[in-house]
């Protein structure tokens, strides 16, 4: 073990980490117990990688807009593997969609710093040249919006903006490009896909711009889809599509997603493990159901109470969707 | 006509509204949308058209109410009363105002514009031949106007807050003060009496030499382009900072775009729409600031027909001056929106 982590690979050190590896990174667990732990240095250190999509060490994002410089993520560590749905909660202000954008690259602004590491598939694309993370932008890791209504260029058509990533990314002929962007405007349930290729964004709905957001970032296949609060904008019988549709990528393509939303009952319907922030610290992770039945935290305790318990109509509701 | 009424149609029908995850109307987006252009731009022809017969009207109203009879100025003032009122009744002045208007518009529309009372000559010989002038300089500036600011306001806002943004942004600030008559008496004394680009005061006619004429032209054009220029690079700076705000730009930086690709396929169009709009009103105001400039450097165009026309009351000549004026400025507008209808989809009607 000791050479896995002088290679830079952290492995959990306290004695119970097996048992929690065991519920939140099952691979990594059955990585460590493998025997191919005890192989050369490289190849171990690839299976790794290949296991681990995303690693996020210690991240801290400051802001210097004021005298004084502002926290807004201290010391985040999150782990990610591939075709995992993890979800980060908290309230607005406390860091999680300052962490996403970090790991989407989209943290450019002089007034911000960061620290720490964020590797994705072992490679560190926070301290990388922009033109090695433009590569991943779009391709590897995509990203979707809180604001469907502003987050698609107005003057131009979907199609267009649906076909971008293939057009940055890929080989692609024109006619290549529309077939993959139909394919994929398709598989975000759009109907009459063509239509909606044809069309400028503001003939859309709020949730079908939101689809359409979906389809052009699932265009290149990214391995890692972040969310970023992806059905606030949205009502609720939407909201449930779209978090359905994430599922039902995600389950088709296995592509990881990092999900997040100030909404925990939305959280408990889609992914698999929590991560719970507060004021820009991460204050508790663990699996969906653990979190809900023990959590450990009082703010945790509070976020769950916060969720509106109606039963009844929210089986209503199911009825209606179906 | 049938032609006409089955496009106005196929654009009534196209206005399709999007509100569930279905979409239900057939055609929105292939055909349909050029129905939807096509009526869009006739309602604007059609609504330039009786806009310009309008200030046709007023200006003709303007021209009755002032003081001043056209028949005394033609006469003199030792003219008899009995050889006045025989030169009224035979100008028609003693006829009502709106069959008078009439006359003058049709035969305006015919290309009969009436005569100089002081040139006694007819008035649209004496404007053709001098639109010609006018017009090039105007066009020339706004050449000179776009090709220069657009380049500059792009430079500015991605260079911005550096040296040369904060360099140009003050030059700005000083050009703008500067009006085009007293920019024009600078590039006089600087082209002109320094480096000798140019005989101050001279002019070459079009007849004679067509790269000698455009030649005399670039002095003026440039002294009334460079205000507008200063202004549109401004306006245009801003736009573009302001558009790079939005979300959509995060969007396109997260599929992967440099900088470059999302300033020129995203944001420059989305910019350019305050900036049309300020454009096409420079436009119109570069026409009556070619007038003025015009005097400055004694090139004989609209100009000087206008001023000299106003000093000896020469009427006919001014009223069908400022109508070409005002039909210039309404139809540039017009231009302005259907370009408007082109840029962004998203104006219907």
């Amino acid at each position: 073990m000791k050479w896995l982590e002088r290679s830079g690979i952290r492995a959990p050190k306290s004695p119970g980490s097996n048992e929690t590896l065991r519920k939140s990174h099952p691979t990594a667990l059955r990585l460590r117990q493998s025997t191919l732990c005890r192989t050369p240095r490289g190849l171990a250190d690839r299976i790794v990688r290949a296991v681990m999509l995303l690693e996020v060490k210690n991240l801290n994002i400051e802001f210097h807009d004021h005298d004084r410089p502002e926290r807004a993520v201290c010391g985040l560590n999150l782990r990610m593997e591939a075709g995992e749905i993890v979800g980060i909660v908290g309230e607005s202000g406390s860091g999680k969609s300052m962490s996403a954008l970090a790991i989407a690259g989209l943290l450019s602004r002089k007034d911000i710093t960061k620290q720490g590491e964020i590797l994705f598939e072992g490679k560190d694309i926070l301290n990388c040249s922009r033109s090695e993370l433009r590569k991943l932008q779009g391709d590897d890791i995509a990203m979707i919006f809180q604001e469907p209504e502003t987050s698609l260029n107005p003057l131009k058509k979907v199609g267009w903006q649906v076909e971008e990533a293939l057009r940055l990314h890929t080989d692609l002929t024109k006619e290549g490009r529309r077939a993959r962007a139909l394919e994929v405007l398709r598989k975000a349930e759009l109907q009459d896909a063509e239509k909606v290729y044809d069309s400028y964004p503001h003939h859309l709905s709020g949730g079908m711009r939101q689809r359409v957001m979906i389809a052009a970032a699932m265009a290149c296949r990214p391995k890692l889809l972040i969310a970023d609060e992806p059905t606030t904008a949205l009502d609720v019988t939407i909201q449930a599509q779209i978090v359905k549709l994430l599922k039902k990528i995600r389950e088709e393509q296995h592509t990881a997603v990092l999900f997040i939303s100030h909404d925990l009952s939305l959280i408990r319907q889609l992914c698999e493990r929590v991560l719970v922030m507060q004021a820009g610290h991460l204050i508790e992770e663990g699996a969906v159901e653990e979190v809900f039945r023990s959590p450990g935290q009082e703010y945790t305790k509070k976020l769950i109470g916060a969720i509106p318990e109606i039963p009844a109509a929210c089986e209503t509701r199911g009825k209606f969707e179906r | 006509m049938t032609e006409l009424c089955s496009v106005i149609r196929c654009g009534v029908i196209c206005e399709a509204d999007y509100t569930g995850s279905r979409i239900e109307h057939a055609d929105v987006c292939g055909t349909g949308m050029k129905g939807g252009d096509m009526k869009y731009i006739i309602k604007k022809l059609t609504t330039t058209a009786a806009t310009v017969l309008i200030v046709s009207f007023l200006v003709f109203l303007a021209f009755s109410v002032i003081p001043g009879d056209p028949a005394l100025s033609r006469l003199g003032t030792q003219a008899t009363p009995e050889a006045l009122s025989a030169l009224r009744e035979e100008m028609g002045l003693n006829r009502p105002l709106i069959v008078r208007y009439g006359d003058w518009l049709i035969s305006f529309v015919r290309g009969d514009m009436g005569e100089s009372y002081s040139y006694h000559m007819p008035v649209q010989s004496m404007i053709l031949e001098k639109i010609p002038i006018t017009l090039t300089l105007t066009v020339m500036s706004f050449l000179m106007m776009a090709l220069i600011s657009v380049p500059l306001g792009i430079y500015c806002a991605k260079h911005r807050d550096q040296f040369a943004d904060r360099f140009i942004y003050t030059l700005n600030q000083v050009i703008m003060a500067v009006p085009p008559f007293f920019m024009g008496l600078l590039i006089t004394w600087l082209f002109g009496l320094i480096f000798r680009l140019f005989t101050p005061g001279g002019y070459i006619s079009y007849t004679k030499s067509v790269s000698g004429f455009l030649y005399y032209l670039i002095f003026p054009a440039v002294a009334i382009a460079l205000p507008k220029c200063a202004m549109t690079a401004k306006l245009l700076r801003t736009s573009l900072l302001d558009e790079m705000k939005k979300d959509y730009v995060r969007t396109a930086y997260s599929r992967g775009n440099h900088t470059n690709g999302v300033l020129y396929r995203h944001v420059l169009k989305n910019a350019l729409i305050p900036v049309v709009t300020f454009m096409g009103m420079a436009l119109g105001d570069m026409l009556a600031g070619s007038i003025i400039v015009e005097q400055v450097f004694k090139i004989p165009g609209l100009g000087r027909i206008l001023l000299t026309s106003i000093s000896n009351r020469d009427y006919p000549v001014v009223q069908a001056v400022i109508v070409l004026i005002a039909a210039w400025v309404i139809a540039i507008n017009c231009l302005v929106d259907i370009i408007y209808k082109i840029v962004d989809p998203r104006i219907e009607e």
